[in-house]
């Protein structure tokens, strides 16, 4: 039986590999995530026949109905426009898992060599963090959390608390299997609190980052407890999903421009060095039927969708927008910037609900000269991505960030729903330019709207 | 018993693996690989079993309870949401292969 416990960890170990490459290509995405599945049933079946398990049966397969049950309903019933926060919320699951087989190990006082205590209580520390921290992110993304709470010295607070818990963790190292129960509840209490302070003043529009940055820590948490149960299945999944979320993350970061560093240990806008630049002009509305008219006789058209987009579920309606100016001769594009959304591809994801081919979809640097030949660049509920402050204003705090050019093409309409500065609270230098004009509202009734006065024509 | 240093080639060649099997991903699949990264590490549901099935005391087993219920929701939910992001490329696909 032991044999054939081993050949399927190893089998499951394939097919998760087998199944992340053939998820990395659009043809054999969908294949992949089935290969993954089998391989995961696959293990979870035999497990119930490994030797080191003994008692529990029956609360087993009740927390596994339970806790499956809950995430198949949950995640079955969620909006696309969800998604993001459901992945934080999965994935805080999964670091709230491994750090609890850490707490069940040490709790047990069994004797265990150095190597294994070490990866047991660094597991245990970073799964924790990823447990608490997701969990604030899914609170941010779901709208329970508005504000990004900031205070003076903040940082110094969060590095005292983490290097404290640190000492925690050698202290349990130090001891051993005798160390008092106290202890371990202080230093997974603490880890907990480090995992929420330096979540809470990270802004929404990084979630991306640390969500993936979360991701990537899981990964590592469940491949260092796989070490301490001797489970080279947990080892090889766990690590491979910590360093290819590493360079996930990685990604993001570089497509904003910003360090990981600096998206972890500084506000949005705390970077700004001097005043930013004072904006010029107003901002000049217009009204949806002209906005129709003008893209209708328009001979080309970029559409740059946002958060907006995403929060109105407008996806649908800019299809049909997008069909209507196609029959017209009209030729529309859409430039998708790569921290669009709250995700990366997240954009990419509810076009593709929507129905929009790949070939109309054009990611930042494909697209970005394209815009002084565009006759409307249509954004709709986009912002930093397209504030050309990122390229003129030195002081701004999102300077240098690759932006999409949107300012260049002939005429700009941006949809949004207010006056207001955007999420990150950083003035758009692009709503005030002579070429632009604004449609306050929804995405979605606004989008509904400019159909209207496209078929009226 | 894996040795520590085993455990270390072990860790060495996933860490690579990890890294390129990720680095060829378009942008358009950024968000479900993400999501099909954070099912894959659902196996720590393996891990919770094993030790909810030799957790001895009341506290080990409640404990061995939460990390089950936890990992349970890690694999089934990441497996949900990540099939149903990748199901609407299906569709996309079709019209595409025209």
């Amino acid at each position: 039986m032991n044999w054939l416990i081993q050949a399927s960890y190893f089998s499951a170990a394939v097919l998760f590999i087998f199944g992340l490459k053939q998820m990395s290509s659009p043809v054999t995405a969908r294949r992949g995530i089935i290969w993954a599945g089998v391989g995961m049933l696959l293990a979870t079946l035999v497990t119930f026949f490994h030797d080191h398990i003994h008692a529990n049966y029956v609360l087993m397969v009740l927390a596994i109905a339970i806790g499956g049950g809950a995430a198949w309903w949950s995640g079955k019933r969620v909006a696309m426009t969800d998604m993001p926060q459901m992945i934080a919320l999965y994935n805080g699951m999964g670091g709230g898992a491994a750090a609890a087989i850490a707490a069940v190990e040490l709790v047990k006082g069994e004797p265990m060599s150095d190597t294994v205590l070490i990866l047991a209580v660094l597991g245990a520390l970073i799964g924790t963090i990823a447990f608490s921290g997701s969990a604030i992110a899914f609170a941010k993304l779901q709208g329970l959390i508005r504000k990004a709470t900031r205070y003076p010295n903040q940082q110094l607070v969060n590095l005292a608390a983490f290097v404290v818990t640190l000492l925690l963790g050698l202290l349990i190292i130090k001891v051993g299997h005798e160390i008092a129960g106290f202890w371990l509840f202080l230093f997974f209490a603490l880890a907990l609190a480090v995992g929420v302070m330096i979540t809470l003043p990270i802004g929404g529009a990084d979630m991306p980052v640390v969500i993936s940055l979360f991701n990537a820590l899981t990964g590592l948490a469940v491949g260092f407890e796989g070490y301490v149960l001797q489970n080279p299945a947990m080892m090889i999944a766990g690590i491979v999903v910590g360093s290819a979320g590493t360079l996930l993350t990685q990604l993001m970061a570089k497509a904003m421009n910003r360090p990981v560093s600096n998206v972890l240990f500084s506000g949005f806008g705390d970077t700004a060095g001097g005043e930013s630049a004072e904006v010029k002009g107003s901002m000049k509305p217009i009204d949806p039927t002209d906005a129709g008219v003008m893209m209708a006789f328009a001979d080309k058209v970029i559409i740059v969708p946002g958060y907006g987009m995403a929060v109105a579920q407008a996806q649908h309606k800019v299809w049909e927008l997008t069909q209507l100016l196609i029959e017209r001769d009209v030729t529309v594009k859409f430039a998708i910037h790569p921290v669009a959304g709250r995700m990366p591809g997240h954009m990419n994801v509810l076009l593709a609900e929507a129905g929009v081919p790949y070939d109309l979809i054009y990611d930042l640097d494909e697209i970005n000269n394209e815009f002084p030949t565009a006759d409307v660049a249509l954004v709709i509920g986009a912002n930093d991505v397209v504030n050309p402050a990122a390229r003129t204003d030195p002081n701004s705090p999102i300077y240098g960030m690759p932006i999409l050019n949107v300012d260049q093409a002939k005429n700009v309409l941006v949809i949004k729903r207010g006056q207001g500065a955007g999420f990150s609270g950083i003035e758009n230098h692009l709503f005030f330019a002579d070429n632009t004009r604004m449609l306050y509202g929804d995405a979605q009734s606004m989008v509904s709207e400019l159909i209207a006065a496209i078929k009226e024509l | 018993m894996i040795e520590g240093f085993v455990a270390l080639y072990i860790f060495m060649l996933a860490a690579f693996t990890g890294y390129e099997v990720i680095s060829k991903v378009p942008v358009i699949l950024h968000t479900p690989l993400m999501s099909g990264s954070n099912f894959v590490h659902g196996i720590v549901l393996v891990g919770a079993m094993i030790a909810l099935g030799h957790a001895e005391t009341g506290l080990e087993t409640l404990i061995g309870f939460f990390a089950v219920l936890l990992a349970a929701g890690n694999a089934v939910g990441g497996y949900v949401v990540t099939e149903r992001m990748l199901e609407m490329f299906k569709t996309s696909k079709k019209k595409e292969n025209k």
